[in-house]
């Protein structure tokens, strides 16, 4: 692989890094590949950000950019076809002074990589219908959670599974401990998902769109519920939405994706306030605004998302970028820019002209 | 990473466009056709469809001529380059008797050629019933009157297997397809009735089709087909049977008309046509009959086997059709008991039409039914 | 649940009697009746009867009355357990029919759980490991038990065991048991020749039963709820075990309803191959003699036994999915 510059490794400047410490989950030059009939799909290609502890991070992005992958790709629970193809995922360690572990190098199935799933990064989903079985009660979904991760007995998982549905809010845990997930509304079942993610009380919570599949209100409610908790546990949290208002409102730090890149990296204010890619330029502007001047017309990007298959040439968007350099931008792929330690963009734009 | 270690396929922007403008048919023959086996199905069954038309043609003995001298020949080795040239031919058989079992025995004299000729002159039979003929594809020449082709063998009367074979395909093929042609019918009768008028109509139809599909088929099609009086002509018992074995084969296709037609019913495009002011009718007919006749289809394809093996299992058990009329049920009923089988084994050669369509049919449904989802 | 429950018992009762008019329907199919049938029966056997005794035996059939009266009269007596005369065996119906029945369901249930012992593990396996050579050649042997109609198998089976061992296989007993009284002995000799018509008759069955277990399964592991028990860090056996199997057993689970009518039917027509002591000879044998309250009768119990069958399998069905116990209140 043709190495792109990776200036932006906080190991080089650590001093200058957000949290002034080593990051809590490090991923490095991430890449998922789904081998099909048609051809290979790069789902992710090359991804790296840093998440640091007690912050949250938000990754951006259009339905199909890879958001999703990346996350379970840190699990390692990509579904058949899909294979992580090559990168790395640092994860420091409980205690300071052991060094850091690099996830890929752990066989997917061996019990070390099972320790760390739900235990050390737990995963809430999308669709809180589908992400629950409907055989099983809510009570035994959760305790499985804590059975698999300690050696506590079956009563005291359940009074465990108990406290976690009350400190979500979900009224009556005593009751609808014994309840199946279909008769719960889906406000409810997602703050059910949260409890399961945190039975084991894990460091990393990554939430894939949570709050998609649910009404205005819900949104809200489960969003502040996430808030608190992440203060309460000083949990580090990955965000993956599609909503720019849910980011800026959650994340500390923003990365923006695009057909399996990452195009653009930075602190929130400085990608809300000062976006550097055309890419995240364009998501902004898109962003209806209830400051805007009546009757004038929403933002859009220019074009759709090219086909998995059909992948441009040279930098992935410029097909749809109003500033595409014709000659350059789709050729040749625009290499990563540190601009400053925390913040680095993916353009030509920008580089050793800026 | 330079855009050229990509080895993703570009499809090119007009394929994209050409997917997008195909219509349901061709979206839907362009999968089928990436189904090889199901296309490999499709044109066994043509074959078969193929014999069915020309079964007297192909046929090359009178398939209901007895002859006691010819009692369970075996088949017969055919050579087909005599000196290195391509000129067919079968040896002379002599008969033997067994002295201490009675039992006879075919020898081929090998001294004793018999060419083969095609489209020869053989016995008369009305084409279609369209006109009288007398070809057959192949046929002897010089032959003298106790020669023949046995290519499986014969039965127990001396009646050529091959030969059999040959005209019963044409009415167990037959006698499936207008059983299928029925249980459409009722099929798409009441499932449409289901699905248009919902309500009571819905739930009686609903129940009807429970009840129906919980009873046991077999002896419920035993007991009315034993009902079927002696002295019905072939031509009756074959619609009988037909309507026998449509009785209870309606009920799933009625149930894909009714989960399709109310699917359809809830989409978009439907939607618009109501509010375009379409008629009830012009919806049916113009919108959701074209969207969901290829499912119909591969329904059908998938229902003809069970019609096929319906009226094989009946004539089998002796009573579904009657000789003289000849199915591949009637043929394998002389296979039915084991000491018959043990001396003339070939006769079970009978069951392999009837695999070979039910594993074709069955491979065609598959594909067509895949091939339905175009967009799926 | 009670609602539930009520249902599916109404709707068994519905086609109990749907039945029991198709079995009366064919016991009145042959031309005459039941009377002239039997004067028939009687005059050749070198008695006769005066027209004042056909006259008093058609009323006490009901034979004099409308066919609903008829219908009604006949429902009673069945529902006694009195089923009338065979007329070919001079013995009451019930008496003929006697053990065949049971051995009838006897070899249907054993088929059934031979279907799921066998379809059950291969159909997981198949999906689990979707294109890998077993599940390949197990696909290949499943398209051809759906293609082989078991009659023709068990003719196969048959010959080849013939010739190659010079036995004959069918029958569900030994020589000497056959006409022995019940006893252990004769329960085990049972169980020694039940396997083969068992496998023959549960083949097409569990054909089709692995291509619905595989086409399911696949369906099931693709769905969230399986990443999120992966996301828990459990091994992905336990993962496949407690959750898509578990929701791929319920259509499962309801296949009963229709697999057992179907084991039913196939009973009778490989019994008549294998000759086994079920009814199926029996039917035929009744049927061609139009010794139709045999006849009727069979079609009858066969009838009722599927769908007492069907109606266990809607007990199950509610049994193991929560969605039915708890929402249909």
């Amino acid at each position: 692989m043709p190495q792109t510059p990776m200036v932006d490794h906080p190991d080089h400047e650590a001093g200058r890094s957000p949290s002034a410490t080593s990051p809590l989950l490090s991923v490095r030059g991430l890449k998922t590949y789904f081998k099909l009939d048609e051809g290979i799909v790069r789902a992710v290609d090359g991804v790296s950000f840093d998440l640091f502890a007690g912050r949250t991070l938000g990754i951006v992005g259009e339905s199909g950019c890879g958001k999703s992958i990346s996350a379970r790709s840190i699990l390692g629970i990509v579904d058949r076809p899909g294979k992580i193809e090559g990168g790395e995922i640092w994860l420091q360690q409980e205690s300071e002074d052991s060094p850091a572990i690099d996830l890929l190098q752990l066989p997917h199935e061996g019990a070390e990589m099972r320790a760390i799933r739900g235990k050390e990064i737990a995963l809430v989903f999308q669709e809180p219908m589908a992400s629950f079985s409907h055989y099983y009660t809510i009570g035994n979904q959760i305790m499985e959670a804590i059975l698999l991760h300690s050696t506590a007995s079956d009563a005291a998982a359940r009074a465990r599974a108990i406290e976690l549905l009350g400190m979500v809010g979900v009224p009556n845990p005593e009751r609808r401990v014994d309840e199946y997930p279909f008769q719960l509304s889906g406000g409810l079942r997602q703050r059910v998902m949260m409890a399961m993610a945190l039975a084991c009380d894990p460091r990393i919570l990554i939430a894939d769109e949570p709050t998609t599949a649910l009404d205005v209100t819900t949104q809200a409610q489960v969003l502040n519920l996430l808030q608190r908790i992440q203060k309460e546990r000083g949990l580090s949290v990955i965000l993956i939405t599609h909503d720019m208002g849910v980011v800026a409102e959650m994340a500390d730090d923003v990365v923006v994706m695009y057909l399996g890149r990452a195009v653009e990296k930075g602190p929130v204010d400085e990608i809300f306030h000062d976006p550097k890619h055309p890419y995240t330029q364009a998501l902004l502007r898109s962003i209806p605004s209830i400051m805007a001047k009546p009757r004038t017309k929403l933002a859009t990007i220019e074009g759709s998302i090219p086909h998995p298959f059909a992948r441009p040439s040279g930098c992935p968007f410029h097909p749809r970028c109003p500033d595409a350099i014709k000659g350059l931008c789709d050729v040749t792929e625009p290499p990563t820019h540190a601009l400053r330690p925390d913040r680095a963009v993916s353009c030509f734009l920008y580089g050793d002209a800026s | 990473m330079s855009s050229g270690s990509i080895s993703t396929p570009k499809p090119t922007q007009t394929a994209e466009d050409r997917f997008a403008v195909a219509t349901q048919w061709q979206l839907t023959w362009w999968r089928f056709r990436k189904h090889k086996l199901a296309v490999a199905s499709g044109i066994i069954v043509i074959a078969f469809y193929v014999i069915v038309v020309l079964a007297d043609f192909l046929a090359y003995a009178d398939p209901h001529a007895t002859d006691s001298k010819r009692s369970h020949i075996p088949p017969q080795d055919i050579h087909f380059f005599d000196n290195g040239v391509f000129k067919p031919y079968v040896y002379g058989l002599t008969q033997k008797r067994d002295l201490r079992t009675f039992k006879l025995s075919y020898q081929p004299s090998l001294d004793r050629k018999v060419y083969l000729a095609f489209y020869t002159e053989g016995y008369s039979y009305n084409f279609l019933g369209l006109f009288p003929s007398n070809k057959h594809l192949v046929g002897l020449v010089d032959a003298r009157p106790e020669d023949g082709i046995f290519i499986l063998g014969t039965d127990l009367v001396g009646r050529d297997l091959w030969s059999r074979i040959m005209v019963a395909t044409r009415i167990s093929l037959t006698i499936g397809l207008a059983g299928v042609t029925v249980s459409l019918f009722l099929g798409i009768l009441l499932g449409g009735m289901s699905a248009v008028y919902g309500g009571i109509v819905d739930t009686v139809i609903q129940r009807v089709i429970e009840i129906l599909r919980s009873m046991p088929t077999i002896p419920l099609w035993m007991g009315l087909a034993a009902a079927l009086p002696n002295s019905w002509s072939v031509i009756q018992v074959y619609f009988a049977i037909t309507i026998i074995i449509s009785f209870l084969g309606w009920t799933d296709l009625a149930r894909v008309v009714r989960g399709k037609f109310l699917a359809l019913r809830s989409e978009d495009f439907v939607t618009a046509a109501e509010l375009a002011g379409a008629s009830q009718y012009r919806i049916i007919f113009t919108h959701m009959l074209p969207s969901f006749l290829s499912h119909i289809i591969a329904a059908t394809s998938l229902a003809l086997p069970a019609m096929i093996i319906s009226e094989t299992s009946l004539s089998f058990l002796g009573l579904g059709l009657r000789p003289p009329a000849i199915s591949w049920g009637i043929l394998l009923q002389d296979a039915q008991n084991i000491e018959t089988l043990a001396l003339a084994p070939w006769l079970l050669t009978a069951a392999v039409p009837v695999i070979l369509v039910i594993l074709a049919f069955n491979f065609l449904g598959d594909g067509l039914r895949d091939a339905a989802d175009p967009y799926g | 649940m009670l609602a539930y429950i009520a249902r599916r018992a109404v709707l068994a009762i519905l086609t109990m009697a749907a039945i029991s008019v198709f079995a009366f329907i064919i016991i009145q199919l042959p031309p005459g009746d039941f009377v002239d049938a039997y004067i028939a029966n009687l005059s050749a056997s070198g008695s006769s009867v005066s027209m004042e005794e056909a006259k008093s035996l058609r009323a006490l059939y009901g034979l004099d009355q409308p066919i609903y009266v008829q219908y009604m009269k006949w429902m009673s007596r069945v529902l006694v357990g009195d089923f009338g005369e065979s007329m070919e065996w001079h013995r009451p119906v019930a008496e003929v029919i006697g053990d065949r029945l049971w051995l009838t369901i006897v070899l249907s249930l054993s088929a059934l759980l031979l279907t799921w012992g066998i379809a059950l593990p291969i159909g997981i396996y198949s999906a689990v490991r979707q294109y890998s050579a077993l599940d390949y050649l197990f696909t290949s042997i499943s398209f051809i038990g759906l293609a082989v109609p078991n009659f023709l198998l068990a003719l196969v089976i048959m010959y080849f065991s013939f010739v190659l061992f010079g036995a004959n296989v069918g029958g569900l007993f030994s020589s000497e048991f056959d006409l022995a009284p019940w006893s252990v002995a004769k329960v085990w000799d049972l169980v020694k020749h039940l396997p083969l018509p068992a496998v023959i008759l549960a083949l097409a069955g569990t054909a089709q039963l692995i291509r619905i277990m595989r086409a399911n399964l696949l369906d099931e592991l693709r769905k969230p709820y399986v990443v999120t028990a992966r996301a828990k860090g459990m091994p992905e056996a336990r993962v496949i075990w407690k959750y898509p199997v578990r929701a791929a057993l319920n259509p499962f689970a309801s296949t009963i309803a229709y697999l057992f009518p179907y084991l039913v039917s196939g009973s009778i027509i490989i019994s008549l191959v294998l000759s086994l002591p079920t009814v199926g000879p029996l039917l035929l044998k009744a049927l061609i003699a139009q010794d139709m309250f045999l006849a009727g009768t069979i079609v009858l119990l066969l009838g009722v036994m599927t769908v007492i069958g069907t109606f266990i399998s809607d007990l199950v069905l509610m049994w193991v999915d929560p969605r039915i116990r708890f929402q249909m209140d």
